[in-house]
């Protein structure tokens, strides 16, 4: 039985010590935010939180992620800067893309509240959208950049 | 589980034109009939006035989407259509994916799908009606609850006034009593001047739930004691399965059933990894499939071989052949294009549940009467029996049109008598995906003396979608999607032939974005430039000399070469390339600006200006989006993807050799609107095709080499600039 602190709660699971966090977050727990893209770590679809620092979860052995914080998307607040830039500046099209890029923003901004523009590039490039939202990722990062600025908060 | 629903329950709709009759309820467990005595109860939440509009007593307005929502933005345009009609109020309005019903099927091509870029202009009109309907209805109800003349009550934001006292009802106090009421048959349509949502940017509905993770795809779908299902399928095009061990795979912890079905050998197991490791151990031996030999080489061959024979004639205007033969200039080019793949970030998977009386499918899908009828026939059950229900899909592309998963899903859930979901890993959805063709063409063509174009002769090779998919529509043998945008070429030329030769080969095909524009863009406006350069004329002066004065492409183009400042100069070491197509009945024009590292070949594109002449607009912000989403998958095809094939079965198998543009590898994008038609048009598709062509025109401009394959690669860019010198 594998003992897990998502989103401030704890869930137990009894699955294999190796099984993929990502399987372990969506199917055993049913916390479905979090998405399956590629298993191999290159598309960011699965991206959560470990102690705040963004992860691709699908190819992350659960052991490794007990006795952390794990954060998705469902824990990420209503009120975050990056959620409210998202609907803002109407990000999606498919959605299923986003609790990746939001969460890989996320993590970004929490690290650095002025990153640079290359600093953004070569984070959101680890997050792959077949929409094509890049456009409005781009916007959407400044828009919370800019609530953050305006609010005097930390991500 | 919810008692089985009748189909014979759906209220017959607009299109019907007949009464409404019978009362319907949405329920956590899907549409429902209500009878007398359940009208009367309190918890009743939705009464339909008709196939597209339910209102709650409180007030909340539903409205039924048949289209699937796969980022398009349709789970909102279409509700601002009826709702704009229904002269609702937009705070209350809500949306819901419809059941697979025949109310809902597509009035012009009489199935429920989403494709082609129709959702609007195909439903544009009958949405009109459907809520002005309502709206009469609820005027209607009104008037004789007041026992007024019905001319004294106006519809206003979600209630009627009386005129004569101020008196006020909600909608949802009317709604029980609207519903009763015929349906008018005709009923008076707003004039666009009264307009309070169609043409406004609104925020999509949909937004929401897919910021905050709530939105359910249909890999989200949860069923008390499914097993999920992992297939094994052929490697290679055509094998069949020899030997596999179903002991081994029922060895693994959490397998419970292995089942032969039509397209291989499926595990079904308690969990997706146990699913996997289940199939990984069945280890399917498989015969060497009917093509071993078929690679890339291979295929370009027989692409190649192909432009020799002689095609079916497509279109044949004047004597392009002797213009031809006695041109004062004539040049010839060959183009050739990979296969792609879809690769929506959502891989395909389907749930479905077949039961003695019934089979309820969950599905992202395009298309749910190609669902509906395919459950049908693998579960035995009549199609009033079968269950669609359409979850968000996580893209499209018109991979989603496709049936192949849900055959899967059925089969195995009536074999194992349990709900089964099943999920495609990445690498099975890049190699068992319906690709865009790969394709070829040789065109020729004549200048006079002045430069004008005098002879067009295009031979196009390519795999039919069409043979498979519609093949009623092959009228003379011709695959439409084939010639599309080449015998309907929007430039003035007097002697045209197309002809189209079929070449067939065990590679699936089927629609991607775009479908043929996204080949015979790139080749006509490749081939247009070409032919500019040899008339010593300036691209956008070329291409205007050719066209109609009042053509709507014309506008287009003038309005993206305007607006990129065409024939300014640009920073040093980037240059401009432009391109237009029309299909599905829009008009677009793309001007790119891009620089060439000529070093290593990378090339960069930063800017792209956009400008579509879609008609007029249902929310400005989606053709937006739509235009930066076409381009961005128009570009990531033009620059990186192309499907590897090996051994006669696909390698590439993931993002990591099927690659797609990146955040940092996506230009700036400015999307102008022009407006110009009268009637709606397509914005899912048009937005793709001319970006391909706009880019190699551009890094021809930028670097002398005139690329006729993609993608552009460094490596291919590099390879082609070291030629040059």
């Amino acid at each position: 039985m594998i003992s897990l602190m998502i989103n401030g709660k704890e869930y137990r699971a009894d699955v294999a010590p190796e099984t993929p966090l990502l399987w372990v977050i969506r199917e055993h727990l049913q916390l479905s935010g979090t998405k399956f893209g590629c298993g191999v770590g290159e598309c960011g679809s699965c991206t959560v939180h470990i102690n705040g620092q963004a992860e691709k979860s699908c190819i992350l052995p659960v052991r490794e992620a007990q006795g952390k914080a794990i954060t998705t998307i469902e824990g990420l607040p209503e009120d975050h800067p990056v959620k409210r830039a998202w609907v803002q500046e109407q990000v999606p099209q498919c959605g299923y893309c986003q609790p990746g890029q939001m969460m890989q923003a996320a993590a970004l901004l929490r690290e650095d509240p002025s990153p640079d523009e290359d600093k953004i590039k070569q984070t959101m490039d680890e997050v792959l959208c077949r929409c094509g939202t890049y456009p409005r990722i781009k916007t959407a990062i400044q828009t919370s950049l800019r609530f953050m600025k305006e609010e005097g908060r930390k991500s | 589980m919810k008692k089985p629903l009748s189909r014979r329950s759906f209220v017959k709709g607009i299109l019907a034109g007949s009464g409404l009759t019978l009362f319907l309820a949405y329920t956590p467990g899907g549409f429902r009939v209500l009878g007398a005595e359940e009208i009367k109860k309190a918890d009743l939440r939705d009464l339909t006035l008709n196939a597209w509009i339910a209102i709650s007593p409180d007030g909340l307005v539903t409205i039924i989407v048949s289209q699937s929502e796969m980022g398009q933005g349709v789970y909102t345009s279409i509700p601002m259509i009826v709702a704009d009609e229904l002269e609702a109020d937009w705070k209350t309005v809500r949306f819901r994916a419809a059941p697979a019903a025949d109310e809902y099927k597509n009035p012009v091509w009489g199935m429920q799908s989403t494709g082609g870029s129709t959702s609007i202009r195909h439903f544009h009109d009958l949405l009109r009606k459907a809520g002005a309907a309502a709206r009469e209805m609820l005027l209607q109800a009104a008037a004789q609850a007041w026992s007024v003349p019905r001319p004294e009550c106006t519809a206003v934001n979600g209630a009627v006034r009386h005129t004569g006292t101020g008196r006020s009802l909600s909608y949802g106090k009317l709604a029980a009593a609207a519903s009763k009421l015929p349906l008018p048959k005709d009923p008076p349509l707003k004039d666009p001047s009264q307009f309070r949502f169609i043409g406004k940017p609104l925020p999509r509905l949909d937004v929401p739930e897919k910021v905050n993770g709530k939105a359910r795809f249909g890999i989200d779908t949860f069923i008390p004691d499914m097993l999920y299902a992992s297939v094994a399928r052929p490697p290679v095009f055509g094998a069949k399965e020899k030997s596999w061990d179903t002991n081994a795979s029922k060895q693994i912890k959490g397998v419970e059933q292995v089942v032969r079905i039509g397209r291989g050998v499926a595990v079904c197991a308690r969990s997706f990894e146990a699913a996997r490791r289940g199939r990984a151990a069945l280890a399917v031996q498989w015969d060497p499939g009917s093509r071993p030999d078929l690679d890339n080489a291979a295929i370009d061959k027989t692409l190649l071989d192909h432009l020799n024979k002689t095609g079916v004639v497509a279109r044949d205007d004047g004597d392009a052949e002797k213009v031809l033969n006695s041109a004062a200039k004539k040049i010839e080019s060959v183009y050739r294009l990979p296969y792609l793949a879809h690769a929506t970030m959502e891989p395909m998977n389907c749930t479905a549940w077949v039961q003695k009386d019934r089979c309820d499918v969950w599905v992202p899908t395009q298309s749910q009467t190609g669902a509906q009828q395919t459950a049908a026939q693998l579960s035995g059950l009549d199609p009033k029996k079968v269950y669609i229900h359409t979850t968000y899909l996580g893209g499209g592309f018109g991979r989603r049109a496709e049936t192949d998963v849900v055959e899967e899903a059925v089969e195995i859930s009536k074999a194992v008598t349990k709900p089964v979901k099943v999920i495609w890993t990445r690498e099975e959805d890049i190699q068992h995906d319906f690709f865009r063709p790969g394709n070829c063409c040789r065109i020729a063509g004549a200048l006079d003396a002045r430069g004008k174009i005098t002879a067009w002769a295009h031979r196009v090779v390519v795999p039919s979608i069409f043979a498979r998919v519609f093949p009623q529509m092959m009228a003379k043998g011709i695959d439409p999607a084939a010639v599309e945008g080449i015998i309907d070429l929007p430039y003035q030329v007097p002697n045209l032939r197309v002809e189209y030769v079929r070449m067939d080969l065990p590679i699936p095909v089927g629609f991607w974005r775009s479908v043929g524009s996204s080949h015979n863009a790139f080749t006509v406006e490749c081939f247009m430039d070409e032919l500019a350069l040899a008339a010593g004329k300036d691209p956008l002066d070329f291409r205007l000399e050719h066209m109609d004065k009042t053509s709507a492409l014309r506008r287009a183009l003038e309005m993206a070469a305007d607006k990129a400042g065409w024939g300014k100069p640009l920073k040093a070491g980037q240059a401009r390339g432009l391109a237009c197509h029309s299909c599905f009945g829009s008009h677009v024009a793309q001007v790119a600006e891009v620089s060439v590292d000529k070093g290593k070949g990378g090339l960069r594109v930063h800017r792209v200006v956009c400008a579509i002449d879609c008609g007029p607009v249902i929310n400005p912000d989606t053709v937006k989006a739509q235009m930066e989403g076409g381009i961005i998958m128009g570009l990531s095809a033009a620059l990186k993807e192309q499907v590897v094939f090996e051994k006669g079965g696909v390698k590439s198998a993931n993002f990591a050799d099927y690659p797609l543009l990146r955040f940092s590898e996506t230009p700036e994008i400015e999307v102008h609107l022009v407006q110009g038609m009268k009637k709606p048009e397509g914005v899912g598709e048009p937005g793709l095709p001319p970006i391909a062509p706009a880019v190699a025109n551009a890094l021809f401009a930028a670097a002398g080499i005139r690329m006729r394959s993609l993608p552009l690669t460094p490596a291919v860019v590099l390879e082609a600039l070291k030629k040059r010198v």
